[in-house]
């Protein structure tokens, strides 16, 4: 088990720390709804440097990136940010991840941490190009500082005009004196906000100047079990939930990331599998009977038939009702069907709705 | 970390308050706060008798889902009504306004196998 370069200030900050991932990870500080309600309504800050960062140098960069990645990577230009996955050769996804374009021969790829490893042995297994390929997930740390009140929090802190900063791009600078910080628009909360990715030695300088910055909002430190409840409200998939080694990265609804347009591995399977239609789909569904879905639970048509299975499942802290995520049968996919949840030899009722969640 | 003398304990980290031939049953504050906060507690079981270590119902945290087991034999009388609109109150008073079922023992002398607090305290170490 490895502990992130934090983990003593998480612990003196209260924090319950837990195993996720192959990494002590804190799950909460004080109180999971507390921290959600943080996020979506001023300001709060995840350390979630047990996520890997690769960078990929040379002329060649872009090519393997686009071998081995569903998005097209070649529409990104210095600064920005693109939200991709890996394709396996046998129809589902080694990873999903994010692709920064600092140059046009230096990218660098932020994987989930469960798959650091296989990820970076994938990716060396197809670099027949001899890109030059570094690991410095164990060098960075990363934080997300997220919320409404995100922008005002590290505005304080630096010269890059923070709230121009569209979407999906970063900018590398000072932030809170430190040199050659990325500040990325980007999240995994859809509450708005930045990532802040440092090298782990200045990271405790950072952190703690984040928090002077951000006092005036209540902001927090806020741990895994919120960010699982943000994410699943704005119904963002989670790899080794909803998305796997064997998941059809259509079934998924990753097809707006799956660009045809250029060769990648098992695009032709891909291709094939699009035209044909997908026999099931990975859906949002809401409890309209009383009760919390949670993943691996069955997924039934009235008369309790499988036809399908819940990914993940909360109560969702903002709607203060049950929600969830699943694959079903195609049939039963469309915003307004019906289907129940078996949960402790129940059916109870949900509904299919359109995602987001929280909108 | 709070952990009342006058209680008796159990492995699966209930507790159970005997009053006369009833008792009063809920769930540990080690419990509570390895749970974390606690958003529905679903108990179907009312008006039904139940054996030792059944489960009689559920108690779901934002993040996870535990077991509710029956400390000792015998049928369920009645669950918390406030925990309906209030589950929190689990988190908040574990041992008091947040007590989750009321129960008819069989047989109170099943109450001599489970812990004490001090016992139960040695078995969480805390």
């Amino acid at each position: 088990m490895k502990t992130i370069p934090l983990h003593d200030l998480h612990v003196q900050l209260g924090a319950k720390m837990v195993p996720f991932a192959g990494f002590v990870m804190p799950v909460r500080y004080t109180s999971d709804l507390d921290e959600h309600h943080a996020v979506r309504n001023s300001v709060g800050v995840f350390d979630v440097s047990h996520m890997g960062e690769f960078v990929l140098r040379g002329p060649q960069a872009l090519d393997l990136i686009q071998k081995v990645s569903a998005n097209d990577a070649s529409v990104l230009y210095d600064g920005k940010v693109q939200y991709s996955y890996l394709p396996n050769a046998d129809g589902g996804v080694v990873d999903d991840l994010l692709v920064y374009r600092h140059h046009a021969d230096e990218y660098m790829l932020v994987v989930n941490a469960s798959n650091i490893e296989k990820d970076w042995d994938w990716i060396m297994s197809h670099n027949t190009e001899g890109v030059e390929m570094e690991n410095i997930s164990d060098q960075m740390c990363l934080f997300a500082v997220q919320g409404p009140k995100a922008i005002a929090t590290l505005q304080k802190l630096t010269e890059i005009d923070v709230a121009a900063m569209e979407y999906y791009t970063f900018q590398t600078g000072s932030l809170g004196g430190i040199e050659g910080v990325i500040l990325s628009a980007t999240g995994y909360t859809g509450a708005g906000g930045f990532e802040v990715y440092v090298e782990k030695e200045k990271a405790q300088v950072i952190w703690e100047a984040i928090f002077e910055a951000g006092a005036e909002f209540g902001i927090k430190p806020i741990g895994l079990g919120a960010r699982d409840t943000l994410r699943l409200e704005k119904g963002f998939c989670l790899y080794g939930n909803d998305i796997s080694d064997t998941t059809s990265p259509l079934e998924a609804g990753l097809g707006w990331v799956t660009k045809f347009t250029k060769p990648f591995i098992n695009s032709d399977a891909l291709k094939v599998q699009k035209e044909q239609g997908i026999a099931r789909k990975l859906v949002g569904f809401e409890m309209i009977d009383r009760g919390i879905p949670r993943s691996h639970y069955e997924l039934c048509d009235a008369g309790g038939n499988v036809i399908g299975e819940v990914t993940s499942g909360t109560q969702s802290p903002t709607l203060q009702k049950g929600i969830g995520m699943g694959y079903v049968q195609k049939e039963y996919s469309q915003p307004g069907a019906e289907l129940f949840v078996k949960v402790r030899e129940r059916l109870l009722k949900a509904q299919v709705i359109k995602l987001p969640f929280v909108k | 970390m709070q952990f009342p003398e006058e209680l008796k304990y159990t492995k699966d980290h209930e507790w159970i308050r005997l009053d006369g031939d009833m008792a009063v049953v809920g769930i540990t504050d080690h419990a509570q706060n390895e749970l974390g906060d606690i958003v529905y507690v679903d108990v179907t079981t009312v008006g039904e008798s139940l054996s030792m270590n059944d489960v009689f119902g559920s108690v779901e945290a934002v993040k996870t889902v535990s077991d509710l087991f029956l400390p000792v034999t015998g049928e369920i009388l009645e669950l918390n009504p406030v925990l309906d609109g209030a589950p929190e109150t689990v988190n908040n008073d574990p041992y008091g306004a947040g007590w989750m079922i009321r129960m008819q023992l069989s047989d109170p002398s099943e109450l001599d196998g489970l812990m004490s607090a001090e016992e139960y305290k040695q078995f969480i170490g805390a």
